[in-house]
């Protein structure tokens, strides 16, 4: 069986109570359409379940078919040094269609982020060891491609449609 | 599911094609640990691709001295189609004629569908398997059970 390693750690990006019963951790790529179209199905999951989940990502940029998604990754740390990391996450997932180096910097922009502040982490590969760090205890936790989730530690071996995540988070409830 | 070969019996020698004019040898490889994936297909989904996933790894692969080879029943135009498309960086060997031959020594093919089964055999220097797992054959067994299997080979015998 494939359990999170490490488990939840301080520098995860997490949303919802602390003390929820059920954590949900998704590693994902920005770039992957999968882990987009998974993304609907995830907020449905946090609409249902309430302050009974908190939901967590971590990354797993598929960096040899997916060549922005590392940039997508940095994009979201820079966002995430200002308290916007969410606000970034949801915006690259929800604008797919115009997915690129523009709309990180329209993002940026609307979350008050300086258009140099984001070229030069994107340049400098700032964020470079959280994300390799994400990738790195995606491989330890047995990720088997984008999205892999994680259900209270274990991996969630079924799609990732809202019925089968709420399925298999009622039965760990 | 078939019967894979067990931890401690000699891993069965073979020799593939590679490349339209490349054929490898497991023995090639005597002196390192090699992990063998064999899988039922090239050209599945790409993002839950278990060989683009393993291409990703490749690098811890890499740091803790192994090698890592691909098997499935496809021919090797079509490994390297597939393989340019993908940009693996790690050799896909041809269990093609006579097809599959490989994946029944190693106890990992499944006559029914003829393809390989998802099974995995980490390989130590001598030749002899250390591990081996077999997999749902819809479930990508991720890399977690190679890395562990190869760190404590490596702790049972340092090289």
């Amino acid at each position: 069986m494939s359990v999170l390693r490490p488990p939840m750690q301080p520098n995860d990006h997490v949303r919802g109570p602390p003390d929820a019963p059920i954590t949900l951790v998704e590693y994902g790529d920005f770039e992957c359409p999968y882990c987009a179209a998974a993304h609907s199905q995830v907020r449905l999951v946090e609409q249902r379940f309430a302050t009974q989940l908190r939901f967590a990502f971590r990354h797993f940029p598929l960096t040899q078919v997916h060549p922005l998604a590392e940039p997508a990754a940095e994009a979201a740390e820079v966002a995430g040094a200002h308290g916007h990391f969410w606000e970034m996450h949801d915006g690259l997932y929800e604008n797919r269609k115009d997915f690129g180096a523009s709309l990180f910097l329209a993002l940026a922009e609307q979350l008050g982020i300086a258009e140099s502040e984001l070229s030069a982490a994107l340049a400098a590969r700032k964020y470079a060891p959280k994300i390799q760090s994400d990738f790195l205890s995606g491989v330890r936790s047995g990720v088997n491609g984008t999205p892999t989730f994680f259900i209270n530690g274990v991996r969630h071996d079924q799609g990732y449609q809202f019925e089968e995540l709420a399925g298999a988070i009622e039965a760990s409830l | 599911m078939s019967q894979i070969l067990a931890p401690g019996t000699q891993a069965p020698d073979f020799t593939l094609g590679v490349t339209p004019d490349q054929p490898v040898s497991l023995r090639d490889f005597r002196g390192k640990p090699v992990i063998l994936a064999f899988y039922p297909a090239d050209w599945s989904p790409v993002c839950g691709d278990q060989m683009a996933l393993y291409n990703e790894i490749l690098p811890e692969f890499h740091r803790r001295g192994a090698e890592l080879l691909g098997i499935s029943v496809d021919g090797v135009w079509c490994h390297e189609a597939f393989a340019a498309h993908r940009h693996l960086h790690f050799p896909l060997l041809a269990d093609f004629e006579p097809k599959g031959a490989v994946a029944k020594s190693y106890g990992a093919y499944r006559n029914g569908e003829g393809v390989c089964e998802r099974a995995l055999f980490v390989i130590d220097r001598n030749g002899a398997i250390f591990w081996s797992y077999c997999s749902p054959i819809a479930v990508n067994p991720g890399a977690d059970g190679i890395l562990d299997a190869l760190e404590r080979m490596t702790a049972k015998s340092p090289a």
